[in-house]
């Protein structure tokens, strides 16, 4: 089983949701972040000031599957998160392996509890 | 018959009167929603607390006897009950009353999110009952300036008190944020700039309608009188010329950003507004509405500059750019009257605002600095990083909200 931790811009939410749940992932917990990578922010204007936002805001995706799910989830977040064809900031997605799940309703654990 | 119609015309004087100062009341509602969005949310309930507190001292201290060094009557409006010569004498003191609140309106917002509340509140007691009512009976009350000279002989004219009531605010103003300093973190180690975001431009936009409409009290009542064809007249005209400098203000602001920083920066629109409405303030009376028009639009570039140049050059930390709206562009709206009306001159136009801005600045200056060696006027640095929310009012504003 495998953890995905996807950081994807707020503005993608919605279509994210709508593909994932078409190639049957069953659960995503969703957090406002905020952050910077790569970008390091960007600049606005106030009083015919430019500042810099250090932190911009970002959505956190967390979605438990089993392994052979991953790289058609990974497919899936990256065609539909990709603006443009592809910009600084769009995102990214970690992996990580997951030990165990356990399904507190019922006690099941392993692949079934997901 | 005859005397019915002289009747008929006081009351409507009186009565004309009286709505134009309630309009004039209504600023204070626009001075609130303004400065309330150009500050940090967490000194939100503060300012708002300010704002209606000095609306209430302005009046209880003209009435008690900035009204009567200003104009006479006595203290109390001892002598003003009863009749007028066009309108009754209270309905003067009340148009009046609400014009000092306007100019004590304006230093609230230049010293914002850093001032302790009652050391305002002490300095708004000084202010209005003496301070702004002392150049008021030099101008419009006639009286010589402390026995020397008289700003009548020099030819002086402001019609609605760019001058008397905005540069004075302004002035009281720039004496204080001198004492008190900028906010914290608003200026880096280096001495630069740093914006420091209003938090609600709604609230903003909606507080410069509303001084907007307000200003057609300001301005329109001024006239004094509307029962007669030649002042119903005047008033058509004061009103239409207050609105065109204002939106004359409104586009060249808007443009002149645009122009120069790339963006349609909001908060420079709206303080073009409330430019064209001071510029034109001095002599609504006069101009043509387009000429009107261009008096506001020249105030609405004199503001952008003015307020880049006091954030970064001067490091006058004027949250809500009070300073360069109604100082300014009040002194150029005084310097305007000349040029359309011809019983005017730019000398007297000249000594007129030194003498106000002089004394105004210079008294405000004395109250100040005894204000900070007897009381203390800035709150502490932790209080100022939690918001004066807290520490002055112990509420905050938006409850619900996360903070950032």
């Amino acid at each position: 089983m495998k953890m995905i931790t996807a950081y994807i811009q707020p503005k993608r939410l919605d279509s994210v949701r709508q593909v994932l749940s078409e190639i049957d992932i069953n659960g995503v917990s969703v957090t406002e972040v905020k952050g910077f990578g790569r970008q390091k922010g960007h600049t606005e204007l106030y009083r015919g000031a430019e500042f810099v936002v250090e932190f911009l805001p970002k959505v956190k995706l967390e979605i438990a599957i089993t392994d052979e799910q991953v790289d058609e989830v990974i497919e899936t977040i990256c065609s539909s998160c990709k603006i443009n064809g592809g910009k600084i900031g769009d995102g990214k997605i970690f992996v990580s392996s997951l030990d165990q799940v356990v399904r507190i309703r019922t006690g099941e654990s392993g692949p079934e509890a997901l | 018959m005859e005397n019915q119609i002289l009747e008929l015309q006081y009351a409507i004087d009186t009565f004309y009167f009286l709505v134009m100062g309630a309009l004039v009341m209504w600023m204070a509602a626009g001075f609130s929603m303004l400065e309330a969005g150009l500050v940090r949310s967490k000194n939100t309930a503060e300012i708002l607390t300010k704002n209606i507190g000095l609306f209430a001292i302005a009046c209880t201290m003209y009435m008690i006897y900035g009204y009567d060094l200003m104009y006479g009557g006595g203290a109390f409006l001892s002598g003003i009950s009863g009749q007028g010569e066009t309108y009754s004498n209270a309905s003067d003191f009340y148009f009046q009353v609400v014009f000092v609140a306007t100019a004590m309106s304006i230093v609230s917002g230049a010293v914002a999110e850093r001032m302790k509340l009652f050391s305002f509140f002490a300095f708004a007691v000084i202010f209005t009952t003496i301070i702004y009512p002392l150049e008021g009976s030099w101008t419009w009350g006639g009286n010589d300036v402390f026995g020397l000279y008289n700003l009548g002989d020099f030819g002086f004219y402001d019609f609605a008190g760019s001058g008397i009531v905005h540069m004075a605010g302004a002035a009281a103003a720039i004496a204080g944020v001198m004492i008190l300093g900028p906010r914290k973190g608003k200026y880096d180690k280096d001495g630069n700039s740093k914006p420091i975001l209003g938090a609600n431009l709604p609230l903003a936009t909606l507080g410069t309608f509303i001084l907007w409409l307000g200003w057609f009290g300001f301005n329109g009542g001024s006239v004094l009188a509307m029962a007669s064809k030649e002042s119903a007249d005047a008033v058509a005209m004061v009103f239409v010329n207050t609105n065109a400098a204002a939106a004359g203000g409104v586009i060249a602001a808007l443009v002149f950003a645009k122009l120069w920083f790339g963006k349609a920066d909001l908060t420079m629109t709206l303080n073009g507004a409330l430019a064209g409405l001071v510029a034109i303030t001095a002599g609504p009376d006069t101009p043509s509405a387009f000429v009107a028009s261009l008096i506001g639009a020249v105030g609405g570039v004199i503001v952008v500059l003015s307020i880049v140049w006091f954030d970064r050059k001067l490091k006058i930390d004027d949250p809500v750019g009070a300073i360069s709206v109604h100082g300014v562009v009040g002194l150029w709206g005084l310097l305007a009257v000349p040029l359309t009306n011809v019983d005017v001159s730019f000398s007297g136009q000249i000594v007129g605002a030194l003498t106000i801005f002089v004394w105004v600045f210079v008294a405000s200056l004395l109250v100040w600095l005894a204000l900070k060696s007897l009381i203390g006027i800035r709150v502490s640095e932790e209080e100022e990083e939690d918001g004066v929310d807290i520490s002055e009012c112990g509420m905050e504003a938006y409850p619900e909200f996360v903070t950032k």
